[in-house]
């Protein structure tokens, strides 16, 4: 058991440093990846309110439905380390269960941010033209609501308001103004910055799903994934955590703070 | 230059740090509840808007608290050896000097 932990931390082995190298390469490899991030946010901040035209951060996101990812992907970093624990004292059922649930949970996070994108790409913004709370409109929403001057009871009418086209229409007897303003990469600098880096993100949680998934069959294999050889699952467990830190960090930055006015 | 060397790995052996305080599934799932209940509270933080300004260092200290409870238990740096620890910790130090240049650049403080 003791040799198994001490395997299992990548120490007491006969190198130089007496640490194992793979070990050391991946956490050189995450402390690089910090830096790749790291400019990454910083490029988000940079350009952040810079966009001329909406959708604008406060337009599109739904902090409750990143929450539940959020969550989602914490939970996950729990599993997987069940799952080396597991695996560290032998049990291999254990094992499976807790790296399945990892991959499950990994793949939950993937579709919700597979469902984000989609929502943002096809953002529609709907404004009831006699809202009472009209002041506190955002300023698509207020650019939406000019069109309600155009309403004309019974009838659907087209307005043009700057790169949108507005419809204004009656519904359950109330005049309601729509329109599609979706954000895609190419669509404001908001959306540039903010794809290129919740998109790499995505690419790191995808290889890490792959990577995790390729262990869980492997370990199906005789003598493939076992309580001595666990050097492996120590690595992709690591590499999980560090996307889920990464997380943690655009989670607060870019969703909290997106809709923060004042940041 | 055998002897040296079976003297020096013996030496190594009797140096190297022996992990006493592994930690045990209790101790991920309590880790795992404190970053549920963090996070939870980050989402509640976020809806006050009186807080205005205040909302960005409780919101920070909240995310490095996060971050730091992942990378010492489930990262295992608390109990790992220090090197490893250093090479993450330098290279987010750099990450963060490479961010504030490029904010610094861009008159992000102004």
């Amino acid at each position: 058991m003791a040799q198994v932990t001490a395997a299992s931390h990548g120490e007491h082995e006969a190198t130089t440093t007496g640490l194992n190298h793979r070990k050391m390469l991946m956490w050189a490899f995450l402390g690089s990846d910090c830096m790749f991030f790291g400019s990454l946010i910083a490029t988000y901040l940079v350009y952040k309110g810079k966009s001329k035209a909406g959708p604008f951060p406060e337009d599109v996101f739904s902090i409750p439905v990143t929450s539940v990812s959020t969550f989602v992907l914490l939970m996950s970093s729990m599993s997987m380390v069940l799952a080396y624990a597991a695996l560290t004292r032998g049990n291999m059922k254990a094992f499976r269960i807790w790296l399945a649930s990892t991959v499950i949970m990994g793949a939950t996070f993937l579709a919700f941010q597979t469902f984000e994108f989609y929502e943002f790409a096809n953002h529609e913004v709907v404004v009831e033209c006699n809202d009472p709370d009209a002041a506190d409109w955002t300023d698509l929403q207020a650019k939406v609501g000019s069109a309600c001057g155009s309403f004309v009871a019974g009838e659907e009418t087209e307005v043009t308001i700057g790169e949108y086209t507005v419809k204004v229409f009656e519904e359950d007897g109330h005049a309601v103004a729509e329109t599609t303003a979706g954000l895609t990469p190419r669509t404001n600098l908001f959306g540039t910055t903010f794809f290129t880096l919740t998109g790499f993100h995505g690419a790191h949680v995808t290889l890490g799903v792959i990577w995790l998934l390729s262990l869980f069959f492997f370990s199906f294999r005789k003598g493939g994934v076992t309580p001595k050889r666990n050097l492996d699952v120590d690595l992709a467990a690591l590499y999980w955590h560090f996307v889920d830190v990464v997380w943690i960090v655009i989670f607060t930055v870019v969703y909290l703070f997106g809709v923060f006015q004042g940041f | 230059m055998t002897q040296q060397a079976h003297s020096a790995d013996a030496h190594h052996a009797e140096a190297a740090p022996v992990h006493t305080g592994h930690p045990t599934p209790g101790t991920y799932f309590k880790v795992a509840m404190a970053l549920t209940a963090i996070t939870a509270l980050e989402v509640v933080v976020y809806f006050f808007e009186w807080l205005s300004y205040g909302i960005i260092p409780i919101l920070v200290i909240l995310s490095l608290v996060k971050f730091a409870l992942v990378a010492m238990f489930y990262m295992h740096l608390r109990y790992d050896h220090k090197l490893f620890s250093t090479m993450f910790v330098a290279g987010l130090v750099l990450a963060l000097l490479v961010a504030f240049a490029l904010l610094a650049l861009f008159k992000w403080f102004i």
